[in-house]
């Protein structure tokens, strides 16, 4: 088939697609199930279902506009910051609707941190940007802190470059550094996911293939859902990927590999392949 | 005319053009701006020529020592009458001024920016209470007379005062702290809420800290408004001259601007010297609040221009 020697010439160029294989029994630990969310009139998301699985790397492609973060933000509740965003439908974390009435989205969002788009450190020193979850979480007291913050800057690949200058404001480091800070600081409270809002897309490319190095070593420990626009981001370092075409629909949802090599779905193909997007 | 134009360009030389009438009115209104804005300068200037001189006379003339000026309380006598009690009494109003609209300033921001849904009445409000400003400072006196001084009866106190100058300038506090909280970049707001933060942790240990140098300044600029102002006190029931040294909050007062304002109406030639030594007083407190302002203002202007994500 023209088509799929087209995909693989795209891949074999340039991506090298992910290949570990994993036991393929991972626990789902995310799912939506007939999904909606709209803004006002505008619908974002339209009956997503989907079912992620644990401590792997997800992740989320499509073109803009076509929901993928909306997608993310619905998982730890952030569109309820939104006050004209309304969402139906179910989305499950640990098999609990986190829209049931008795559950608090600040407590949901204590199982899941997120990264944002371009780095957000506060105007703080390093060690009380990664302290802050511990922090507000009133587990500061329960746990040694500077353990905490020395294994959270370790698990962020930042440790070495900051351990000298932990004093130092957050906001004096590089970009790169800085988005690293971030991430530091969303798994310092130990989440179970961690959520990445297009995390390289503010940064050049020598800090964002670090940032890429670092998610594939988190997803030993964490499920990560990424956003990206970025397909061969997507391929390098998932080993999920759920493809959303405009109108926000899940067109497709599969293992990495079979997304960029063999997608059943034509659209999937066209757009993997640069026909649009 | 166009065409006339075209021809000046492309047929004669550079030199050929007649640019006389052009920088006459060039001339013209650079003069015009710079008088216009040299007005005020030499308005002070003129008034603090006038303040020095006068108080000049009081050295030379009357022999009034800064000593006993600073350390008397007030007096119908012109020889033994001093600064003390109004300036503890501006002290005293400044400092219950201060509590009361860093409460109800950073409160009312804080509702406005963070909380209030974004509705018409919010913005009615918000459009409103740069108006607030301009009310009359009298207005303000006569309500708290009305309410606090006779309505609860409290009588004419040092606290009625401070009611009275904090609603006039607590808007000035509100539309300062408005905006240095609405400066917090909302990318701070969602990484907090994001790692878990109650609506007010992120209040507390982002927000405000961010912009407190902004609200500092906002209310240093208010204080220094509200330290020189006559008309509320007078409605308020200020003394004119006050014989002992204001002790709390629920003692009568005078104020420097109330002393002064009295000083002036005396018919004594001293009392004008000594008006214009309390003159010279209040400006002296009102450059150093504007200087601690500027201080706060540039100590922390490097953190907020690294804040700008």
């Amino acid at each position: 088939m023209s088509t799929q020697e087209n995909s693989q010439k795209l891949i074999s160029t340039e991506v090298q697609v992910d290949e570990r294989t994993h036991d393929g029994s991972a626990d789902t630990v995310v799912s939506a199930a007939d999904l909606s969310v709209y803004y006002g009139d505008d619908q974002a998301l339209s009956d997503v279902s989907v079912d992620i699985p644990e401590k792997r790397v997800t992740a989320i492609i499509g073109p803009s506009g076509c929901g993928k973060s909306t997608f993310l933000r619905s998982i730890n509740r952030m569109n309820d910051r939104i006050s004209m965003c309304r969402v139906e439908g179910r989305l499950q974390f640990n098999g609990k609707n986190v829209y049931d009435d008795d559950v608090d989205p600040v407590a949901l969002r204590r199982r899941i941190g997120q990264v944002f788009q371009s780095p957000n450190p506060f105007p703080k020193s390093i060690y009380d940007n990664v302290a802050y979850g511990l922090r507000v979480q009133g587990k500061a007291d329960d746990v040694d802190l500077d353990k905490e913050v020395e294994r959270a800057l370790k698990q962020a690949a930042l440790w070495d470059e900051v351990k000298d200058k932990l004093d130092s404001f957050g906001l004096d480091l590089s970009g790169g550094q800085q988005q690293r800070l971030c991430i530091a600081r969303a798994i310092a409270p130990d989440p179970e996911v961690v959520l990445m809002d297009e995390p390289t897309s503010a940064l050049d490319p020598v800090a964002a293939s670090k940032i890429e190095d670092l998610i594939e070593d988190l997803a030993e420990t964490y499920t990560v859902i990424i956003v990206t626009h970025n397909m061969q981001q997507a391929a390098r370092i998932s080993d999920k990927t759920a493809v959303f075409l405009t109108g926000g629909e899940l067109v497709e949802f599969d293992d990495t590999a079979t997304i960029f090599e063999d997608p059943d779905d034509q659209r999937v193909e066209d757009y993997i392949t640069g026909k649009f997007g | 005319m166009s065409t006339e134009r075209k021809g000046d360009v492309t047929g004669r030389s550079i030199t050929d053009v007649d640019l006389s009438s052009e920088k006459f009115k060039n001339r013209l209104f650079y003069g015009l701006l710079l008088a216009a804005s040299s007005f005020g300068v030499v308005m002070l200037v003129f008034l603090f020529a006038d303040i020095f001189y006068e108080a000049a006379i009081g050295q030379r003339e009357f022999g009034i020592e800064l000593g006993r000026f600073l350390g008397n309380t007030g007096s119908q006598t012109p020889a033994n009458a001093g600064f003390y009690s109004a300036i503890i009494a501006s002290v005293w109003l400044m400092a219950l001024t201060v509590v009361f609209i860093l409460f109800l300033g950073i409160s009312t921001a804080l509702y406005l920016v963070e909380y209030a849904p974004d509705n018409r009445t919010t913005r009615l409000i918000e459009a409103n209470l740069a108006n607030l400003a301009g009310v009359p400072s009298v207005v303000y006196g006569i309500l708290i007379l009305a309410l606090v001084v006779n309505g609860a009866g409290l009588g004419s106190v040092i606290l009625a005062g401070a009611f009275a100058l904090s609603a006039l300038v607590v808007p000035i506090v509100i539309v300062a702290s408005i905006e240095s909280i609405r400066a917090v970049p909302d990318g701070m707001r969602d990484g907090s809420a994001a790692t878990g933060a109650t609506k007010w942790q992120t209040i507390r240990r982002v927000v405000l800290p961010q912009s407190l140098p902004g609200i500092m300044t906002g209310t240093i600029l208010a204080l220094a408004r509200a330290v020189g102002e006559t008309a509320p006190l007078l409605m308020v029931g200020a003394l004119f001259t006050d014989t002992s040294v204001p002790g709390g909050p629920f003692d009568s007062f005078s104020s420097m601007p109330v002393q002064i304002y009295n000083w002036t109406f005396l018919p004594q030639r001293e009392f004008l010297a000594l008006a214009a030594m309390g003159i010279i007083v209040l400006l002296v407190v009102l450059l150093l609040m504007q200087a601690v302002a500027v201080y706060i203002r540039r100590k922390y202007e490097r953190d907020v221009s690294l804040t700008g994500v």
